[in-house]
């Protein structure tokens, strides 16, 4: 009987068209991975065009038009097109197999949310050839700037409701997935963490996403149909726009970094051979620092002259989140404590996120001193501070996820060796790259410029390096995910020692089609609850 | 049977999270009201200056004075010309000034403009009563006119005490009357 | 490469690291918080790193460490959530003092208000009749590396802006197109001009010097190209300054009602070209396809006299193209003019007079 049960659970559909009508969670997390993955080489060949631009003061290799067009398209390919993304693959490949679901809730609406990507991203890049370049006002498309944008900007705006469209359709499934398709063991307390944060992320995606598409639909409506939300002359305000994008943006930093905490918390577990510290803390802190997203936009807009008590206000609330963000960090540091522990490459990663995301976080802190973020506002600090937390926390955290499960995904061992060879090469480059840029930020260098005074020079050029060095680092990921499909050695069904939960239940590779029927949760199959 | 009444809930709460989702495209439309009901209260960027229709003599507090700027400024093409005819008047709270500004169409076509006001401190701009403001409708200039508009206000008895000095600002626009405009 | 370039300017690396002191006493009460708070992060990050540097080396398996089974207690975890919060209460006072000193702007000495244009800045002292516009000064042959780039490159401008030390001045923000913000980091803050609303915000600078600063909100393609500089004088010195000031002003209107010769106004149409026009319709008049015309033998600097003078004076709707009546005085747009239809091989020998602008006003 398991005979033609795993016969029946390995039949997929033949050729590439099963890619395109693919109704299977891990078809389109697949899809979704590999889509991230070409985001962020294109998202990060911006950034290179960047970086060379920035090695030397001067103009060398830009005009200053098109350096602007990179930095927008890279913030807009890298958080839409990358991170958010690589979020959602990981979702749809691990939700299901560790809450012991069939498959997503809704297969065929997965199936829409993916392929709608493709052609929002289509879209936006094809601006790039457009007459007048593409946008080029920034990724927060202030207006009036944004406004300026030439044949460009419909179709940006499009993109971005066609991203958000993706999102929300995501979100819906990840949700209706957990609260409704769980086995029925697993009540919500029992879940894994990495669940629990998406659960929280998917209600943010929900509550923020309409609210970016609301405020582009304004600028769309502002250029082309006469209304005035953001124009002075027919009684609007163009702050109001920062306002309502941020009560989006800030959410959005945190569905970017929440799934990062739970993947995080499931490698540090399984490597520390102990159960998490303080799960139900984990999961109280990753809820309210949800709630908190929600009431600290401002502080974003610090420099557009509020009145003093909104500005107390949002210092205050954003100080108030490194309370429950400390617990993390706190908890994590406790699970090691006392682990017996080892240093596969999932773990590198994981140690890694704790300690720069953290670096992240206190420049975050300053951040939130009003007074001194009148100094901070628009200068490299912050493009330092938001590299930290988005770079080397997210992408980091979805690094360590992919050698975490790329066994289970495949089947196959990646090569141990080179998997420590791209995390100490990112490590090292990373840091060259971004930790100099407190240094430019706090000595006086705005963001967004493509040439600056020649007392930033020395910085820049170490940023550079880093910069190009970290691209280059990236390509050696690419190789091992190929080898290892190709030819890596097999993996066991449960390729960590310390691992626990549901999905390590299964084969590797995960069959095509698994918990056809609710699973048992045996015995010390729950992470956090000890062994 | 139970794998549909399995589906029947997964599409009952779908249904409700898509519900969630329209709310909150609504609400950052809904924003837009809010904010302004915000700016309002907190005088936020110099919004809400009231506009009064009469006005009681016996109201002067003579024991104070204060000082108004006035200031100007233009987002037009084709080189506007506007200037306040004075750039300071001190005032006593209560009391009804009136002060003009010049503005000169340098085009050869006609245009209608749109002059925002904005107020600094934004605590102040509650106290601020304007009786009769060429900001309060837009206007209409022949090809190369030049004429003077008058703005009648007071400051209120009311203002902190620790405002010493209001900045008024016009700034000018091209009116959003989209009749004339291209393409629509 | 770079560290010959660090050991090459010592006296600027405390400056490369750190944000600067600054010159006014909000300035400094900013760079205490900041040093504050930068030390908080340091101490917890010392403790947490150092706990967890620790547990990585003694408790891992190659050195024989039996995992633990402990996962909660709710004693550590109430300190952990205390003590932070403890720590933050703490650093919000001295914040609070700061953004409240900040914030009064009233009483002042003296009131300037800053207007942002794409891309330069306009000062007017609304005390005195002074008003000019300040733009980058710094040579395109520098920015396109064909000459060797000066001590402030990036950071000079051709009219900066002259404040008194000692007064508190106040500064109201105002922008004339899309955002821009005011940033001079020794002076301690940055603030938005925005259209048609006014912000403000004010200093006092303690002592005399040269403070330079750049526009610090996205503000389209020459955003990095236009600074700010601060001279601050003492009381006397800025007196004098108002009054030359106004005599140049005078002396201004005077040369406008001469006579010129055409080689001057090219000479001088030079000046104005590569300090305003050059900037889109770039050295030689070339342009940028699709972007920013080319003024090589465009039917504009061929074709009629008038048609040209209405461009520049009333720029073009819809287009980065700027009125520059109220920006450039009669002689610099004559100037300018008169250079555009005699350079770039455009040798048609026009000439503008400043009477013919005046009279097109």
């Amino acid at each position: 009987m398991t005979e033609s049960v795993h016969a029946h659970a390995d039949e997929k559909p033949p050729g590439l068209w099963r890619w395109v009508v693919t109704t299977n969670h891990k078809d389109i997390g697949t899809l979704y991975l590999l889509f991230a993955l070409l985001m962020f080489f294109i998202g990060g060949s911006m950034s290179m065009v960047i970086r060379t631009e920035l090695f030397q003061p001067g103009l060398q290799f830009t005009d200053p038009l098109f350096f602007n067009q990179m930095t927008t398209m890279h913030a807009l390919v890298m958080i839409f097109g990358a991170v958010m993304p690589a979020f959602v693959g990981l979702a749809n490949w691990q939700i299901p197999l560790m809450i012991g679901a069939p498959d997503m809730a809704f297969p065929r609406m997965n199936n829409w949310s993916f392929w709608i990507l493709p052609f929002a991203f289509s879209m936006l890049l094809s601006t790039l050839f457009m007459p007048g370049g593409a946008p080029a006002g920034g990724w927060t498309m202030y207006p009036p700037l944004v406004l300026m944008t030439g044949d460009a900007f419909p179709y940006l705006i499009f993109s971005i409701h066609l991203m958000g469209l993706s999102s929300l359709m995501g979100a819906i499934n990840i949700i209706v997935t957990i609260l409704n398709m769980r086995t029925p063991d697993m009540n919500l307390m029992k879940m894994p963490l990495f669940v629990w944060t998406w659960l929280v992320t998917a209600f943010l995606l929900i509550a923020a996403m309409p609210v970016l598409a609301g405020v582009v639909t304004m600028l769309l409506t502002d250029r082309f149909f006469g209304s005035s939300f953001f124009n002075a002359a027919g009684g609007g305000d163009p702050v109001m726009f920062q306002h309502i994008f941020w009560f989006f943006g800030h959410p959005e930093v945190y569905i970017m970094i929440l799934p990062a905490f739970g993947v995080v918390s499931t490698i540090i577990p399984t490597f520390a051979r102990k159960p998490l510290f303080g799960y139900a803390s984990m999961v109280y802190a990753t809820a309210s620092i949800a709630f908190l997203s929600f009431i600290v936009w401002a502080h974003h807009m610090f420099t557009v002259g509020m009145p003093l008590a909104a500005e107390l206000f949002f210092m205050y609330s954003t100080m108030l989140i490194a309370v429950p963000t400390g617990v993390k960090i706190f908890n994590w540091v406790s699970t090691m404590w006392r682990g017996s522990m080892t240093f596969e490459t999932p773990m590198l990663w994981a140690i890694s996120f704790v300690v720069l995301f953290t670096i992240g976080g206190f420049s975050g802190l300053m951040l939130a001193i009003t007074p001194a973020d009148f100094q901070y506002q628009d200068t490299y600090f912050v493009v330092a501070h938001f590299h930290y937390v988005l770079v080397t926390g997210s992408v980091f955290g979805i690094f360590g996820a992919v050698y975490y499960w790329l066994p289970k995904w495949t089947g196959n061992m990646y090569n141990e060796r080179l998997g420590k060879i791209h995390f100490w090469c990112s490590i090292v480059f990373s840091n060259l790259l971004y930790f100099p840029q407190h240094f430019l930020g706090l000595a006086g260098m705005p963001r967004r410029v493509p040439d600056y005074a020649i007392q930033f020079t020395d910085w820049n050029q170490v940023s550079s390096i880093g910069g190009i060095g970290f691209g280059l680092t990236q390509l050696i990921f690419v190789y091992i995910v190929f080898q290892t499909i190709r030819s890596g050695s097999k993996a066991p069904a449960r390729v960590w020692d310390g691992a626990i939960g549901l999905e390590w239940s299964v084969p590797s590779p995960a069959p095509y089609h698994t918990f056809q029927e609710p699973p048992k949760l045996a015995e010390g199959e729950l992470q956090h609850e000890g062994t | 049977m139970k794998q549909s009444a399995r589906q029947q809930s997964n599409r009952t709460l779908a249904l409700k999270l898509a519900g969630i989702t329209l709310a909150m495209f609504g609400f950052g439309f809904a924003l837009v009201p809010l904010y302004e009901v915000f700016c309002d209260i907190t005088g936020l960027n110099g919004k809400g200056v009231k506009q009064i229709t009469a006005m009681d003599p016996t109201t002067v507090d003579g024991s104070r004075w204060v000082t108004v700027e006035f200031l100007s400024g233009s987002n037009l093409a084709g080189g506007w010309e506007f200037r306040p005819s004075q750039s300071r008047l001190r005032v006593q709270p209560g009391r009804l000034y009136t002060v003009s500004y010049q503005a000169r169409n340098p085009t050869d076509q006609a245009m209608t403009v749109r002059a925002v006001s904005s107020i600094a401190p934004g605590t102040a701009a509650g106290y601020v009563s304007k009786l009769e403001c060429f900001c309060f409708r837009q206007q209409r200039f022949a090809p190369a006119e030049q004429r003077m508009m008058p703005v009648r206000f007071m400051v209120d008895r009311a203002l902190p005490p620790e405002v010493g000095t209001i900045s008024i600002a016009y700034t000018l626009f091209n009116s959003l009357n989209r009749e004339a405009a291209p393409g629509s | 490469m770079v560290l010959p370039g660090l050991a090459a300017s010592p006296a600027q690396a405390d400056f490369a690291l750190n944000m600067r002191q600054g010159v006014t006493p909000i300035s400094r009460e900013i760079y205490d918080l900041h040093m504050i708070i930068l030390w908080i992060c340091v101490a917890i990050g010392a403790l947490v790193f150092g706990a967890m540097f620790y547990s990585i080396v003694r408790h891992r398996r190659s050195k024989g460490a039996v995992a633990a089974k402990f996962h909660e207690s709710t004693l550590v975890e109430v300190i952990w959530t205390l003590v932070p919060s403890l720590i933050l209460v703490a650093m919000a006072i001295p914040a609070t003092r700061t953004l409240i000193a900040m914030e009064d702007t009233s009483d002042p000495d003296l009131t300037i208000q800053v207007t942002g244009y794409q891309w330069k800045w306009h000062y007017r002292y609304l005390d005195d009749e002074v008003s000019f516009f300040s733009l980058l000064a710094t040579p395109s042959d520098q920015i396109k590396n064909r000459s060797p780039k000066g001590e402030n490159y990036l950071l000079e401008v051709d009219e900066p802006l002259v404040l008194p030390i000692r007064k508190k001045i106040r500064f109201l923000l105002g922008s004339n197109d899309v955002i821009h913000a005011w940033w001079v980091p020794d002076l301690g803050w940055k603030r938005d001009a925005i259209p048609g609303f006014i912000n403000e915000s004010w200093t006092w600078i303690e002592e005399p010097g040269t403070y330079r600063g750049q526009c610090a909100e996205l503000c389209g393609r020459d955003h990095g190209f236009m600074p700010i500089v601060v001279e601050a004088k003492t009381e006397e010195e800025y007196r004098q300054w108002v009054e030359s000031r106004k005599v140049a002003q005078r002396s201004e209107q005077a040369l406008a009602e001469q006579e010129w010769g055409l080689e001057q106004l090219v000479e001088r149409g030079e000046d104005v070209y590569n300090k305003i026009c050059a900037a889109c319709h770039q050295p030689g008049g070339v342009g940028i396809p699709n972007v920013f015309p080319a003024l090589k033998g465009s039917p504009v600097a061929t074709g009629p006299v008038d048609a040209h003078i209405e461009i520049v004076m009333k720029g073009k709707q819809g287009t980065a193209m700027q009125a520059f009546a109220d920006q450039l005085s009669d002689l610099d747009i004559a100037a300018v003019i008169s250079y555009e239809r005699n350079a770039f091989g455009n040798d048609s020998g026009d000439m503008v007079q400043p009477a013919q602008i005046k009279s097109a006003r």
